[in-house]
Formats: structure tokens, sequence, C-alpha cells
């Protein structure tokens, strides 16, 4: 971890190691009859498998900075994905997020300061990482966006938008919605401030047939996004439908539902572990995923591509991800995938 | 947090240092002594220790444009780190500080804008109303005789709904509207957020915004009637109600003081970025308060100074860039950063402790 440093108490930190390996030697033997560690050590073989670069091109360093709160599972995807082209591609990977506009703001500029050979951005909030966009791009440093931000992409000076178009992604919902006979409808926004966000809402209110209002909960407080949800049930028992945007938070609406009595479907942006097994029991109508594993894989990759070759893909226009609707029936298939955390 | 606590106890309600009426141990004192019991010199000495680490550890820590934007990290938090160092000086918290910062920046651009008014028009007017919020606690505080935690609490909420409810109110969503194309943008954005090329390295303007507030604070704490007031009510709030010191009048002026560096570090915030959101800012409070700890002010009051809080501030810059820098994975982000304050604040009680002890 602490690259760079001389081992100057070389026998201590060997001490350190061994106990280390005998404290970890004595974990795995005892994990060794539970699931848990069967699959793990699956996704250790696995892991070793892919660990191989497959270019010999110079080892590039590469930044990427989003806009996630801590412990996100849907940046976790991103992050796989991007470690993975990283690992093929020769390219040392960094990756650091905030969810403070000012804050992710300096950390961009951190990798500016370190001198990357490219940048990864998210522009969830756009205003915030237009000047420093701006200024990685001033000191020579492509700059792909991904995820969020379409719109300001172009203009902000970067290659290229790896995401999916949250207008569209939530035009898709309102159809579905409306092709399940759906009446009223919430949808719960648990990023407050995130453009994306209301995007969405706005999108699946634009194509939806019946009516649909906004709930705002704190994300990164589970306990209080279930209250409000349970809360708002309780209070209108109408609702039909319930649309998180967020896998994470599909599961509490499930549970939200259940307390309230209510009878509404629920149905989720992004996919996880959780919500593929949700999805095939039937607890949850539909998802609709943006492949969260392709736009950390591709933005890396383009990347290496521009680096190696300067091509750029898109053609100025973003390239898109999601949405893909997913139920009952494709579940089942991508639930192992969404098992090891790649979907 | 509480390792500070004991040198405390060697100066019960000591009416702070370089106050006019000097301890008679200090007298005949060397410079050296003097500079050994400074607040901040354990600060100072952490300060050192995480700069060397980083120095070693992270390649590009050192390059000259990484040290700008160590400062200008540090420097969001030091313009905070001192009205709220002089707060709890004085014996009092402000948890509202954070939202505040959010709340200034947001009430300049929708005033500005939906008044369609110049933007100075604005900015006075996020200076009257985060002013008014520190009279309002102030008020509030020393009228109730409630603890400050529960009043800045009740402040911290209400403003964290009132930003969120007003702006979705006026605005319709849940930022303001740009305003870089309105009248007296350009000449706002030169005072509060513009950047000065010094000799290669790029220094934001906040910095000397930061350095300023610094050496007020600490001009108005070692030289000023008021700088005395502020050790006095946070000693001893009785003691000093009894020698005629204004008690209700400091508390109010330290909040007021918290509400003036919220509206600049606020329109730092709308300049630079022209479009605020309305639910940034929150837990911010806490980091302006371990700042303020880490530069050596007590958590109980009557001890401290502005310089320290902003080695404090320096210390939190250096360490959440410095992580960066060092290429470590960011799960571990808090953990080092929890690690390093912790460590940080230890040496720092620990040189006071040896400073004293050589007394």
């Amino acid at each position: 971890m602490a690259r760079g440093r001389t081992g100057v108490r070389r026998t201590g930190v060997r001490a350190t190691v061994a106990v280390l390996a005998a404290v970890l030697g004595a974990a795995s033997l005892a994990g060794c009859s539970s699931t848990g560690g069967k699959r793990a050590e699956d996704r250790a073989a696995a892991a070793e498998a892919q660990g191989r670069a497959a270019v010999s091109t110079p080892k590039w360093t590469f930044a990427m900075v989003t806009h996630s709160g801590d412990g996100d599972t849907f940046w976790d995807i991103v992050q796989k994905g991007a470690e993975q082209a990283a690992v093929k591609d020769n390219i040392n990977f960094l990756y650091a997020h905030s969810d403070e506009g000012q804050q992710q703001a300096q950390l961009v500029q951190s990798y500016i300061d370190k001198g990357v050979d490219g940048l990864i951005v998210t522009l969830a909030k756009p205003d915030a990482m237009k000047a420093v966009v701006a200024k990685a791009t001033k000191a020579g440093i492509p700059v792909i966006t991904v995820n969020s931000g379409s719109e300001q992409s172009k203009q902000f000076g970067a290659l290229t938008h790896i995401g999916q178009d949250e207008s569209i992604a939530g035009e898709a919902v309102g159809d579905e919605l409306d092709k399940r006979g759906r009446e009223k409808a919430l949808c719960v926004l648990h990023e407050q401030g995130n453009v994306g966000h209301e995007q969405r809402c706005a999108g699946a209110k634009k194509t939806f047939d019946g009516t649909m209002q906004n709930l705002y909960v704190d994300g990164t407080n589970m306990p209080d996004v279930q209250a409000s949800i349970e809360a708002k049930l309780q209070a209108d028992k109408t609702i039909d439908a319930v649309v998180t945007l967020g896998a994470p938070f599909a599961d509490t609406a499930v549970k939200a539902k259940e307390t309230a009595g209510s009878e509404a479907e629920i149905d989720t942006f992004d996919l996880n572990e959780a919500v593929a097994g949700s999805l095939k029991a039937g607890r949850l109508g539909f998802a609709v995923d943006q492949q969260p594993y392709l736009q950390g894989y591709e933005a890396v990759d383009l990347l290496w591509l521009y680096r190696y070759n300067a091509d750029v893909l898109g053609g100025g226009l973003p390239v898109l991800t999601g949405p893909q609707i997913i139920s009952k029936q494709d579940a089942a298939e991508l639930e192992k995938y969404a098992e090891r955390g790649t979907r | 947090m509480t390792t500070t606590a004991p040198p405390v106890k060697d100066r019960p309600g000591d009416g702070g240092h370089g106050s006019p009426a000097k301890d008679e141990r200090l007298l005949g004192d060397s410079p050296l002594r003097k500079l050994l019991g400074r607040p901040e010199l354990g600060a100072v000495v952490g300060a050192l220790a995480v700069f060397l680490f980083f120095a070693v550890v992270a390649d590009s820590f050192l390059k000259t444009s990484s040290f700008g934007t160590v400062l200008y990290a540090a420097s969001t938090i030091g313009i905070m780190a001192v009205p709220v160092a002089l707060l709890m000086i004085g014996g009092e918290f402000d948890l509202s500080a954070g939202v505040l910062v959010t709340s200034s920046a947001l009430i300049s651009s929708m005033f500005s804008y939906q008044m369609t008014a110049n933007i100075w028009v604005g900015v006075f007017v996020s200076l009257l109303v985060t002013l008014a919020i520190g009279v309002f606690n102030g008020f509030m505080l020393t009228r109730t005789k409630l603890p400050s935690f529960i009043i800045t609490l009740g402040t911290f909420l209400m403003l964290t709904g009132l930003n969120l409810g007003l702006t979705k109110l006026i605005s319709g969503t849940v930022s303001t509207k740009s305003i870089s194309d309105m009248e007296g943008f350009e000449s706002a954005r030169k005072l509060f957020a513009s950047e000065l090329n010094l000799g290669g390295v790029e220094l934001k303007v906040t910095i000397l915004w930061w350095a300023g507030l610094v050496a007020l604070a600490t001009w108005i704490l070692l030289r000023t009637r008021f700088g005395n007031w502020i050790f006095a009510v946070g000693g001893n709030a009785e003691a000093a109600r009894a020698v005629g010191v204004p008690v209700r009048l400091t508390k109010i002026g330290l909040y007021m003081g918290v509400g003036f560096c919220a509206w600049v570090s606020g329109q730092h915030l709308l300049f630079s970025f022209d479009v605020v959101q309305s639910g940034e800012g929150v837990g911010n409070e806490l980091i302006y308060i371990i700042a303020a700890v880490i530069g050596g002010c007590l958590i109980t009051g009557g001890y401290g100074s502005a310089i320290g809080s902003a080695v404090g501030a320096f210390i939190f810059g250096m360490t959440s860039k410095g992580i960066v820098y060092a290429e470590w994975n960011p799960d571990w982000f808090k953990f080092f950063l929890g690690a390093m304050l912790l460590l940080a604040t230890l040496l720092n009680a620990w040189v006071r402790k040896r400073a004293e002890a050589t007394r």
C-alpha cells in the first residue's frame, strides 16, 4: 500500500506478515466448510485467471472520480469493470469519490496535480465539475465522462460520454408501468441534488399515463428510507407502483410496502444480487439496468484506445449502456453474474 | 479529543495567553518558554509529522501544484474553523455552521435571480441573513440557557429543511439557476472565487480570505477587550459576569462571527460553481469542530487559538488530499483520516504536556 517507502524495520514487518498469514490461514481453514468460503475461493480463482495484461503498452495511470457516497453497490460494480479493463490494458487504476460537489472537484484537481494519463469523471453535479474538467483538458489529460452528464460532457471538453441517457431510461420506465396497467406511481429519489435522478423521474412522468409523485429520501440512512416510503404508502393507499432509483433501495421499498400493508408493485433502476433474487422470486416487478460494469470497463478501455491509437468512440454522441429492462425470466440468467458482483 | 483536557487543570479559567494581566508564573519566561506554552504548538508538530509522512509516502505530494490544491482544501475548511474555534474558546458549539454555508450561497443566488437584481444585492442580503441567523442562535442560547448543542442542532435541522424546501418552492428544482450571466457576477467572482498565479502555483483567493480571517481573529483574541471577554466567558461565564463582562453580547457576537464566515465560504461556493445544490454542507460542521480541536481548542472552552484552527485545517487538507496522492484504496480513506487525526491530536497533547512540564 505504501508505495515508495523503504523498508527500514524489515524484521518487524516480516513478523507482522507472518502473524497475519497465520491468522488468515486459520480463518480460511475455518471458512472452508461454509458456502461463503467456497464461493470466495472460486472468485479468487477466476480473478487469478483474468489477472494478466493482454497488451504491452506502457503502464499508464488512469484515475476515476465519482460522486458516489460511501459503500455504494452500484459504484462498486463500476469499479470492478474498470479494474478488470485496467488489468487487461496494463493500466495503473486509481479511484476516489465524494458526494459533495466541491470535494469531488478537489479530488479531480489532486489527480491533475499527480499528472495522470487519463481521467474518468461523473458529472452528477455538472456545475461543480466544469472548471476542473476544463483544467484537465487544458493540461492535456484526456477526460471521459461516465454515468451522468451526457448533455454537458462534450461541452466541457470530454472525449466521450459513456452511460445511459437518464431521460430515455425514465421514459422506458413510464412505458413499462403503462404496460403493467399501473395508475399511481411513486418515484423515490435517494440522492438529493443529483440531476440525473431528477431526469429519470421526469422521464418516467412524461411517458406514464397515470400520475406520478416524487419522494425524497436520505439515501445514506436506510431506516429513514424505509420509514419515508412506509409513511407515504400508509398515507396514500391508492399508490400501486413504487419506483426506486437504486438497487439497494428496492428491497427496502419491499419491506416498507409489507409493513404498510400496501399492494403496490415495486420496480427499480439498477441491478444487484439482491434485486436479481427478488425479481426471480416475484417480489419486484422489473428492473432497469444501465450496466454499470460496462461503464467502468468501457471508460478505461476507451482511454487506453485513445492513448494507444487516438481512437474515440461515439462520434460525438454518448455511448449508451442502457436502459435494459429486466424482468422475472431474465433475472434467473443474470443472477449468477450479479452474484459475483459484475451485473 | 479528551486527550486535550489535562493542561487546563493547571490554569483554571485563566485569562488566556497574551491577556494584559500576565500570570505571575509566566513572568521572566524566555521567549522559547513562551512559544512552548502556545496552544497551537502541538498541532504544529502534528502538522509537520503529517507533512513529512506524506512527503515520504506520496511522490507527487511535494510538487508545487499539489501544494496549491492542499492549501485550497485546507482553506475551505479553515475559513469556517476560525469562527468555530473562537466560539469554542467562548465555551459554545455551532452545529448549524455546515449548512449555514449552503444557505448563504442559496440566498444570494436565489435572491439575485428571482429579483433580477445585481448580484451584489443578493450577496449583501445573504450577509444580512447569515448575521441574523447568528444573532438568532446567540439570542436563543443566552435567553433560554439551553445548551448550544440543542439550540444549534435545532437551527441545523431547520436550515437543512429550509434549504431544500425553499429552493424547491422557488426554483422548482433542487438546485439554483445559473447566475453567471448576471450583472455583477464577474466582480463578485473576483472577490470570492478568483485564482492568483504565484510563480507557477495556482492559489485560490480563499487562501487569502483564510489568512486574513486568522490574522483578524488572532488580533481580536490577543489584543482587544472583546478577546479577553471570549476567554473569560469560555473559562467561567458566571465569574466573567460578576466582573462585568457582557456575557450575552459576547456570545451573540461569536455566533455572528460564524455567520459572517459562513457567508464568505458560501459566496465562494456560489461564485466558483455558479449553481448551488441545496442538499450540500451537512456533516461539514463536524469537520470545522475537528479542525479547531486538533488546533488545540479545548472542547470545554476557555483555551485555544485561531492560528491553531488554521493548523488543524491544514492537517485536514493534507490528510484528505495526501491519501489521494499516495494512491491508497479509497475504501480505507475514512480509516486513515481518522487514525491520522487521532495521532495528530495525541501528539498535540503530548507536546503540550512536555511543554508544561519544563516550566
